[in-house]
């Protein structure tokens, strides 16, 4: 389907990332964003709340970051495209609502601008700590997927990508920005409407009668209804049978968490998206995400001048984790370096799927600002000395 | 027996209320001599006489033992997580305002967890209906202190007696901007019916606060009898006044209890006021919202 119109704003823009994420999600047709002002991600919402009454969409300044991402799990079964707004400490009083959205299949959408922390940090500056909160930070065992933008460009792209896997898959996506990528003005290019490729929602056509709402039918991603339809559906996050009522049983149990992880790590190889860079000669390939793929390209040029074969693998979905890939990554190359703002989150993921074949060595930063490319060069030149023969 | 309980011309039915429940889910959780259940009753009779499009209705509840309503009605009905059906209800009724929402809840899920969104939500005056199942304890839990729970009385994590002042819903609810409140007993079933249809015709914040028995846990631990006797305290301390001043209903620990519909008035709902602010405020190139 293509995207309406009305939320495209077609043209050339010279906008930051924080706009260009509002941008994208209005041409995903999302039409319902609760949020609470926190920075550095409030101007997604400043500028929803600016363009929604133009658009026929609803804003609603919350009253907390809690209410803000159950409210929209509200509005997805009222029927609308939903997506809530926030940055590290909003995003931790998030969590429990991450965990409703993966139980109760509610695709929507969380945007994490994030900050360095942990607790209240550097509000104003970038850091990528969120990262294993994003996969992990709800009780229990479920499954998200997650991506990660580099330029205002990927914020308008990928925000749209965020709301297609989230109705492709009825999960929660986390749309993991951070302080820079979310300030960082550039030229945004937004294409006609109907260039604009939008998934909607897969409703359920069938009968009433005997009618189950979470019936998979032998796929994995049962259809959705709505509130309204006459389906006298009932959601609830307690463990629950095919028909969406409570059982607490493990027999239930075993029955539904493994479909909610299967139906994302499964299809790892078909939600992956990566960028690859002069990998087939590598030896050395850095490992990144978000910002941090923008700060190890001059590493990674300067020592492709002095003749080391260095490669660049940038990670856009980063949950699931595109273990198959990282895998076969690490039998063909000899060392593998991971730049994060963080002091090592997604570098254990490359550390276990590279399973001791190489060596993986992180480049940590506390945050606050990015790296200085020499130190992601100073890594590249170290794991050349020590790398596996 | 108080006398208006004869002038209220809604007979009570025989059991028709099976339709509005989910029967293959019975039987229900509820303990014997809970009020929970009588309050459902209350509700499906008033849902029975409302003329309203059962399609249309969505009950949402929190977490607790009233917050199983969502599970037994046999409607859209949404279970949550614990304080946060307010919220929910929010992004559901402004997702598509055609529907009727409805918030069933208790006192701990809806005041203490969820206290900060209820205030609120009577301040933008959502146009939802909230019905508060008060039993002055956590049920679910094993009976906790609750911010209901009337100075003295005693809960597992106040074992001495409770010594923090309780909140006066009514009064909370009224100051916060609800057009309609009341509160009535699970005793009261005729009024608390007509309350509740009254509460869903009416647009806006509704609140209705229920006082409910809670047997196996409140009444236990603090010696005050079984459901009946708390049905017999209920009749014999309730005095029902129409319009009283809501800074004077607050409870007591087995004191009086004054009952009847506090608040009645008009004020623009959130979304009408959102609609003809942006009319005003953008003219022709404001989208008039309607879901
Ligand atoms: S514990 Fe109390 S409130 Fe809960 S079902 Fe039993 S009697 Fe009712």
């Amino acid at each position: 389907m293509k995207a309406d119109p009305k939320g495209v704003l077609t043209g050339a823009h010279f906008i930051d990332g924080d706009h260009a994420c509002s941008e994208g999600a209005l041409a995903a047709g999302c039409r319902f964003v609760a949020g609470y002002p926190i920075t550095p991600s409030t101007e997604v919402v400043e500028r929803i709340a600016e363009r929604f009454p133009h658009i026929g969409g609803i804003f609603i300044q919350m009253e907390d970051e809690i209410a803000s991402s159950i409210a929209i799990q509200g509005a997805v079964w009222g029927g609308k495209k939903a997506m809530t707004v926030t940055s590290g400490p909003g995003f931790s009083l998030m969590m429990e609502h991450i965990g409703y959205a993966a139980m109760t299949e509610t695709p929507c959408v969380f945007v994490d601008v994030q900050r360095a922390g942990p607790s209240t940090g550097l509000p104003t500056q970038p850091a990528q700590g969120d990262m294993m909160q994003a996969r992990w930070g709800s009780h229990g065992d479920y499954s998200i997927i997650a991506l990660s933008p580099n330029s205002p460009q990927e914020c308008f792209d990928l925000t749209i990508k965020a709301f297609n896997l989230s109705e492709q898959f009825r999960v929660p996506v986390m749309f993991m920005m951070d302080e820079c990528v979310g300030h960082m003005i550039e030229r945004v290019m937004i294409p006609p409407a109907d260039e604009i490729e939008i998934l909607p929602r897969r409703f359920y056509e069938g009968a009433k009668e005997n009618y189950m709402l979470y019936h998979a039918n032998g796929e994995m991603v049962p259809p959705m209804v709505k509130a309204g339809d006459g389906y006298n559906i009932h959601v609830t996050g307690l463990t629950h049978d095919e028909r969406g009522y409570p059982s607490m049983t493990v027999a239930t149990q075993e029955k539904l968490i493994p479909r909610l992880i299967d139906k994302i790590k499964l299809n790892e190889e078909k939600i992956a998206d990566y960028r690859e860079d002069q990998i087939e000669d590598a030896e050395i390939v850095v490992v990144t995400y978000g910002i941090t793929s923008r700060t190890a390209i001059p590493a990674i040029e300067q020592a492709r001048k002095e003749g080391l074969k260095v490669g660049h693998l940038r990670l856009i979905v980063v949950w699931p984790f595109p273990e198959k890939y990282i895998r076969s990554l690490a039998s063909k190359v000899k060392a593998i370096v991971v730049p994060e703002l963080n002091q090592g989150q997604v570098v254990l993921e490359v550390e276990r799927c590279a399973a001791g074949k190489v060596p993986v060595k992180l480049v940590p930063h506390v945050g606050g600002t990015v790296h200085n490319p020499k130190d992601i060069y100073n890594a590249i030149i170290s794991s050349n000395n020590q790398k596996a023969e | 027996m108080p006398e208006e309980l004869y002038e209220i011309e809604t007979e009570v039915p025989g059991n028709t209320v099976e339709e509005f429940l989910r029967m293959e889910r019975m039987p229900h959780i509820w303990c014997p001599g809970c009020g929970i259940g009588t309050s459902v009753n209350c509700f499906a009779h008033a849902l029975e006489t409302s003329g309203l499009d059962l399609q249309k209705v969505s009950v949402v509840s929190g977490i607790g033992c009233t917050g199983r309503v969502a599970g037994y009605v046999n409607l859209d009905s949404f279970h949550t997580t614990h304080g946060r059906a307010i919220p929910f209800a929010t992004g559901l009724k402004l997702a598509n305002p055609n529907l009727k929402v409805v918030v069933y809840s208790g006192d701990g899920d809806l005041t203490a967890i969820g206290g900060n969104h209820f205030i609120h939500a009577c301040r933008r005056n959502l146009d939802m209906t909230v019905i508060l199942i008060n039993n002055f304890t956590y049920g679910m839990t094993g009976g906790q202190v609750a911010p209901t729970t009337p100075l003295t009385a005693t809960a597992t994590t106040t074992p001495y007696g409770n010594f923090e002042q309780s909140f006066n819903l009514p009064y909370l609810a009224e100051s916060c901007g609800a057009v309609y409140v009341a509160r009535w007993t699970t005793y009261h079933v005729r009024h608390l019916t007509k309350a509740i249809k009254e509460a869903l015709a009416k647009k806006g914040f509704s609140f209705i606060e229920v006082l409910s028995p809670c047997p196996t846990l409140y009444s236990r631990r603090n010696k005050i009898g079984d459901g009946l006797d708390q049905m017999i305290y209920y009749q014999e301390s309730s005095e029902i006044k129409h319009g009283a001043d809501t800074k004077t209903v607050g409870l007591d620990f087995q004191g009086k209890i004054v009952v009847g519909k506090f608040v009645d008035i008009e004020r623009p709902t959130y979304l009408d006021a959102m609609n003809d602010y942006y009319s005003k405020r953008l003219g022709d190139k404001f989208v008039h919202y309607n879901g």
